[in-house]
C-alpha cells in the first residue's frame, strides 16, 4: 500500500470524526472551505469540538488534497456536494477513488421547466450519482452505518459499511478505516446502501418528535418498525435492493439515530415536538440535518410519482403546513393499516 | 411528395490504408495464422489454470467439458461438425479414467492434464479462428456492389441497357450518416471496436457493405457457426474476416478461449464488430441489455496494450456506436411472434413462422432494391472503453472537455497499472450502459416508426384496462382511429420528438420536417411495406386501422425507451 495521505473533504462532525479514524492508519489531509476554520485547526488542533488526531493536517487548497491523495472521502452537506464536486472536478483524475459520508440527496430541477414538467426519478441523484456526473472519479463508493460522529470520536467500539460496485474500493476502505474497536462490512450495492442512509434520516426526525412530545419506547417500537417499512417502500422505488435495508446501514443505524439525542435529525424533530416552528429549530442547530432537507424532496417525488409514504407525508405537514405535532401522530394512529410486513 | 433534402452525403471515400490490404491488420492475422492459433491457446490455458488453480479443479473442469460436449454431439449435432470429434472425446475421457482409476504419481498426472487442456483448447482455437482470403474479400465486395447496384439502375431508369448504368449506387439506398469522418481517421490511428444495433439478418451484409464503402479495412466479427452449415455461406464468411461463435458451445474452457481470441485479435490491431446485442432484437426496441462477454475483451485488450507499453492515440481502441434504421424489417413477423412467446409463454399462441426460406429472402433483396424505403446508418462518436468521448486526434475528454488519460482507469496512483477482473467487469458494465445511451442518442427516427408508434399508443391508451396480450387479441372491429384523433396524437408526439431533436436525445429522419400530413403519409406509406399483412393502413372509411396489431407493436417498439408515451 502506498503511503500517500487520505484525504477527508470537510470538516463538520462527521469529517472530523473520519478523518480522526482513519488517522490511526495513515496520514490525512482535511480540507475546509473556510481560511480562517483552517488556521484555527491548525493552532488549537481542534475541529467541530473534535481533538484533532496527531496525523491530521488541515488543508484550504482542493489542488493539494486532491494532489497529494489518491483516495478521498468527500464529507459535505448534500446541498453543497454538487459545487463542491464541480470546483474540485478540474484536479481530479481517473485513478481517484471516492468514498463519501454523506447521507442526502440533490433535487436537481431544470431551470426552465417545460409546461408539461412531471418531477421524477430522473431528477434525483444521490452523491455517488454526482461524483459520477460532475468528475471523471468512476471508482466510487460510500460509508454507511450507525457512526453518530460523537461517539465515533470516543473510541468506542462500532463498525460501518462500505458500499461500492468496485470490490477494490471496499477493500481499500477496509485497510483505511479497520481498526481494533471499528469493524468495516462490504457491500455491492452501493445505491441500496445510500439509500438507507438518506431515507433513515426521515425516521430519526419522527423519532425525535415522539421524545419531543414526551412518548415512551413503545411508541419508539412502533415507529422504528413501520419506519423501516417505509424506508424498504422508498427504497424499492428509487431502485435499491431490500436486503440492504437490513443490514448495519439501514436498520443498525435506524435504531442507533432514532435513540440518541447526540443525532442532529433526532434532536431536530425533538424541538418540534416541544413545540418550536421549523425556523425555531433549525436556528438553533449548529450543523445540517439533512433529515429535512430529504422529507421535502421525497414529498415532492412521491405527490408526482403517485407513491405514499405515511410517515413522510405527516412529517411534511407537520414541518411546512400547519399541522401540529400531536395531530400528526394522532393521524398516524387512526391510518387504517394493518399488514405487518408484505414485502418479503 | 415535394423533395427531401438529404442528410447524408452521396460520396466515395478513398481506402484509409493507401498501401492497400497489404496493410491491414486482418491480413498479417491470416497469413500468420497457425502461430496466431497457437498464442490463443497459450494465453487461453494460462487463464483457464488460473481460474482453476488446482489439480482437482482442473480435472473438473475437463470432465465438465467432455460430458457437455458429448452431450451436444449426440442431441445437437451439424453439418459443420468434425468427423473426429467424438473419437477425440473419448480419447479425453479414457485419459480422465485412467487418473481416476490408477492414481500415478502426481507429476504424472499434471503433464496428462496439460496435455489434454492443450489439445481441447487449441482445437478449439484452431475452429474459432478466421481465414480471411483477399481475393475472395475483393470478390464478395465487388458482388454486393455491382449486383445490387444493377438491380437498382435496371429498376429506375428505362430500358434494357440501363442495366448498366451507374447512376444509381448503394448509396442511394442506404444512407450513412454520422461521424464518418472520425470514423476513418481513428481507423488509420488506432483499433476501432464497431457495435452495431441488431434487427435484422441483412445487418451483417449491411454493415459489411459500409465498412468497405467508407474505405475501412475488412472488420473481424463472430459469426454463428450454424452459418457455415450451408457451404456458399461458410465460402463468404471465410472470405470476410468471420471468426466462428458456437453459441452450443457454454463450456468455460470454450468460453475462455473464444474471448481470448477476440481480446488478442484486438491487440494485434484488428479492427471487430460486435453485435452487442448477442442476437437480434426479437421486441424491435432498441437494445437496452448489452452481452458483456465480448465487449469484455475490448477493456481487457485496453489493458493489456498500456501494459505493454503502448500510450499513445495509435494503440488506443475506439468503441464506435452505429444504429441501423429500417422501415421495414423481414423478419419482423417470427420475430415478434417469439418475444410475444417468450414473454407470455402459455399465454400467447403462436400459429405460425413466416419468411423462412432463402426464396423468400431473396424476393426481399430484389423488392427492397428495385422499390422505395431506404435503410439509413448511422455512425455515433468514438468513445474509448470507459465511454468518454474521443476527438479526431483520439484524444478523451470529460464533460468539460479536459483530457483525460484513458491509462489511468487501470491504475490507483497514476502509474501502476494492475491487472483487477473485478474493476474490469464493472468497466464492462458501464461501457455497455454508455453505448445503449449512445443507441438512442443517434437513432434517427423514421416517419414509420413515429406513426406505428402514434397508432400502437392511442390503442393501449383506448383499452387501458388490458393487458398487453388481450390488447393484442382484440377483434379488427375494435381496432380504428378516426383519421383526426390520430392526426392530434401525431403531431403532439413530432413536436416533443423535434424538442428532444433539439436536445440531442435523438435524432431524426428528413423525412419528418415539414408538413405533418405528408409525413404521416409517408410513414403509412413505409413502415412494415413489405408484410404481406400491413402493420398500418386508411381504410374506407378514412380511418386509421391495422391488419395485423403484432406488427404494429414491433414497429412502435423502435421508439420505447424515450418516455413519449405520457404525450399520447
Amino acid at each position: 500500500m502506498s503511503n500517500k495521505p487520505v484525504g477527508v473533504v470537510g470538516a463538520g462532525s462527521f469529517g472530523t470524526a473520519v478523518a480522526n479514524l482513519l488517522a490511526r492508519n495513515s496520514d490525512v489531509l482535511l480540507y475546509a472551505r473556510n481560511a480562517d476554520t483552517v488556521n484555527e485547526m491548525a493552532t488549537k488542533r481542534l475541529s467541530a469540538g473534535q481533538q484533532l488526531h496527531e496525523r491530521v493536517t488541515p488543508t484550504n487548497s482542493l489542488e493539494e488534497i486532491a494532489t497529494k491523495c489518491n483516495v478521498l472521502f468527500p464529507v459535505v452537506p448534500s446541498s453543497g456536494f454538487r459545487d463542491l464536486m464541480v470546483s474540485m472536478s478540474q484536479y481530479l483524475r481517473p485513478y481517484h477513488m471516492m468514498i463519501h459520508g454523506t447521507k442526502g440527496l440533490d433535487l436537481r430541477i431544470p431551470e426552465e421547466k417545460p409546461h408539461d414538467f412531471v418531477l421524477s426519478q430522473d431528477h434525483v441523484f444521490t452523491m455517488s450519482e454526482i461524483i459520477k456526473q460532475e468528475t471523471v472519479v468512476v471508482r466510487v463508493g460510500c460509508l454507511a452505518g450507525p457512526n453518530l460522529a460523537s461517539e465515533l470520536s470516543s473510541g468506542d467500539p462500532a463498525a460501518t459499511v462500505i458500499a461500492s460496485p468496485f470490490n477494490e474500493v471496499i477493500e481499500q476502505g477496509k485497510t483505511l478505516l479497520r481498526s481494533e474497536n471499528f469493524q468495516v462490512y462490504g457491500n455491492a450495492d452501493l445505491r441500496g446502501v445510500e439509500l438507507c442512509g438518506v431515507l433513515k434520516n426521515i425516521i430519526a426526525v419522527a423519532s425525535g418528535i415522539l421524545a419531543g412530545l414526551g412518548l415512551g419506547e413503545n411508541s419508539r417500537g412502533l415507529l422504528v418498525s413501520r419506519g423501516l417499512v417505509e424506508m424498504i417502500y422508498l427504497g424499492k422505488a428509487l431502485g435499491g435492493e431490500i436486503s440492504s435495508f437490513i443490514g448495519l446501514a439501514g436498520i443498525g443505524d435506524l435504531v442507533a439515530t432514532t435513540s440518541s439525542a447526540s443525532s442532529r435529525n433526532y434532536t431536530l424533530g425533538q424541538k418540534i415536538g416541544k413545540g418550536a416552528t421549523l425556523e425555531q429549530a433549525l436556528g438553533e442547530m449548529e450543523e445540517v440535518a439533512e433529515g429535512i432537507n430529504t422529507i421535502r424532496i421525497i414529498h415532492q417525488l412521491a405527490e408526482s410519482q403517485g407513491i405514499k409514504p405515511l410517515i413522510t407525508e405527516t412529517l411534511y405537514k407537520i414541518l411546512y403546513e400547519d399541522m401540529t405535532a400531536e395531530k400528526g401522530v394522532n393521524y398516524l394512529m387512526r391510518y387504517p393499516s394493518n399488514i405487518d410486513i408484505d414485502f418479503i | 411528395m415535394k423533395y427531401i433534402v438529404p442528410d447524408y452525403v452521396k460520396k466515395k471515400y478513398d481506402q484509409v490504408l493507401p498501401g492497400g490490404m497489404n496493410e491491414w491488420p486482418v491480413v498479417a492475422l491470416s497469413q500468420n495464422r497457425e502461430e496466431f492459433v497457437q498464442a490463443v491457446a497459450e494465453e487461453s490455458i494460462s487463464r483457464i489454470k488460473a481460474l482453476a488453480p488446482t489439480r482437482e479443479a482442473l480435472i473438473e473442469e475437463i470432465e465438465t467439458t467432455v460430458f457437455r460436449e458429448k452431450l451436444r454431439i449426440k442431441r445437437n449435432p451439424w453439418a459443420v461438425d468434425p468427423e473426429d470429434e467424438e473419437h477425440f472425446l473419448n480419447s479425453i475421457k479414457a485419459r480422465l479414467l485412467d487418473i481416476s482409476q490408477n492414481n500415478p504419481p502426481k507429476e504424472e498426472i499434471d503433464e496428462m492434464l496439460d496435455e489434454m487442456l492443450y489439445e481441447i483448447v487449441f482445437r478449439y482455437s484452431d475452429e474459432i479462428a478466421g481465414n480471411f482470403k483477399k481475393t475472395r474479400y475483393r470478390m464478395a465486395r465487388s458482388l454486393v456492389t455491382f449486383g445490387f447496384a444493377r438491380l437498382l439502375n435496371a429498376s429506375r431508369a428505362r430500358g434494357f441497357w440501363s442495366i448498366f448504368k451507374t447512376k444509381f449506387t448503394l448509396q442511394d439506398k442506404i444512407h450513412i450518416t454520422g461521424e464518418v469522418e472520425q470514423l476513418r481517421t481513428l481507423a488509420r490511428k488506432g483499433t476501432i471496436i464497431m457495435v452495431p444495433t441488431h434487427f435484422s439478418n441483412l445487418d451483417s451484409i449491411l454493415i459489411g457493405w459500409v465498412i468497405s464503402a467508407l474505405g475501412l479495412p475488412a472488420f473481424i466479427y463472430g459469426a454463428g457457426l450454424n452459418l457455415f452449415n450451408i457451404k456458399i455461406f461458410a465460402y463468404f464468411m471465410n472470405s470476410l474476416g468471420a471468426y466462428k461463435v458456437d453459441r452450443r458451445k457454454k463450456n468455460a474452457l470454450y468460453l475462455e478461449t473464444l474471448k481470448t481470441y477476440s481480446s488478442m485479435a484486438i491487440q494485434r490491431g484488428c479492427h471487430s464488430l460486435f453485435f452487442p446485442g448477442g442476437t437480434r432484437s426479437r421486441s424491435g426496441q432498441i437494445e437496452k441489455r448489452l452481452k458483456l462477454g465480448l465487449l469484455s475483451t475490448a477493456i481487457e485488450a485496453q489493458r493489456v496494450n498500456y501494459q505493454k507499453g503502448k500510450r499513445d492515440a495509435l494503440e488506443k481502441i475506439f468503441v464506435v456506436p452505429v444504429t441501423l434504421n429500417y422501415n421495414f424489417v423481414l423478419e419482423a413477423p417470427s420475430l415478434i411472434s417469439q418475444y410475444l412467446k417468450l414473454q407470455g409463454q402459455e399465454r400467447y399462441y403462436v400459429e405460425n413462422d413466416e419468411y423462412s426460406t432463402s426464396y423468400k429472402i431473396s424476393a426481399f433483396l430484389v423488392k427492397f432494391f428495385t422499390k422505395g424505403s431506404h435503410i439509413s446508418v448511422s455512425i455515433g462518436k468514438a468513445m474509448d472503453v470507459l465511454g468518454n468521448y474521443v476527438d479526431i486526434q483520439g484524444n478523451s475528454y470529460d464533460k468539460n472537455n479536459r483530457v483525460i488519460d484513458t491509462q489511468e482507469y487501470f491504475t490507483q496512483d497514476g502509474r501502476i497499472i494492475s491487472q483487477n477482473q473485478q474493476r474490469e467487469d464493472e468497466y464492462t458494465r458501464m461501457l455497455s450502459e454508455r453505448i445503449v445511451e449512445e443507441f438512442h442518442r443517434i437513432n434517427k427516427v423514421f416517419a414509420s416508426h413515429l406513426v406505428a408508434f402514434t397508432a400502437f399508443e392511442i390503442f393501449r391508451k383506448k383499452y387501458s384496462k388490458l393487458d398487453l396480450y388481450n390488447l393484442l387479441r382484440l377483434p379488427e372491429e375494435d381496432l380504428f382511429i378516426p383519421i383526426d384523433e390520430f392526426k392530434d396524437t401525431f403531431n403532439r408526439l413530432l413536436a416533443k420528438v423535434h424538442q428532444m431533436k433539439n436536445e440531442g436525445k435523438l435524432d431524426i429522419s428528413p423525412y419528418l420536417m415539414g408538413d405533418p400530413d405528408e409525413m404521416i403519409e409517408h410513414g403509412m406509406k413505409n413502415v412494415g411495406m413489405y408484410h404481406a399483412k400491413r402493420p398500418l393502413i386508411i381504410d374506407k372509411a378514412g380511418n386509421v386501422t391495422t391488419q395485423d396489431l403484432n406488427l404494429l407493436f414491433y414497429y412502435h417498439n423502435r421508439l420505447v425507451g424515450y418516455n413519449l408515451e405520457k404525450y399520447v
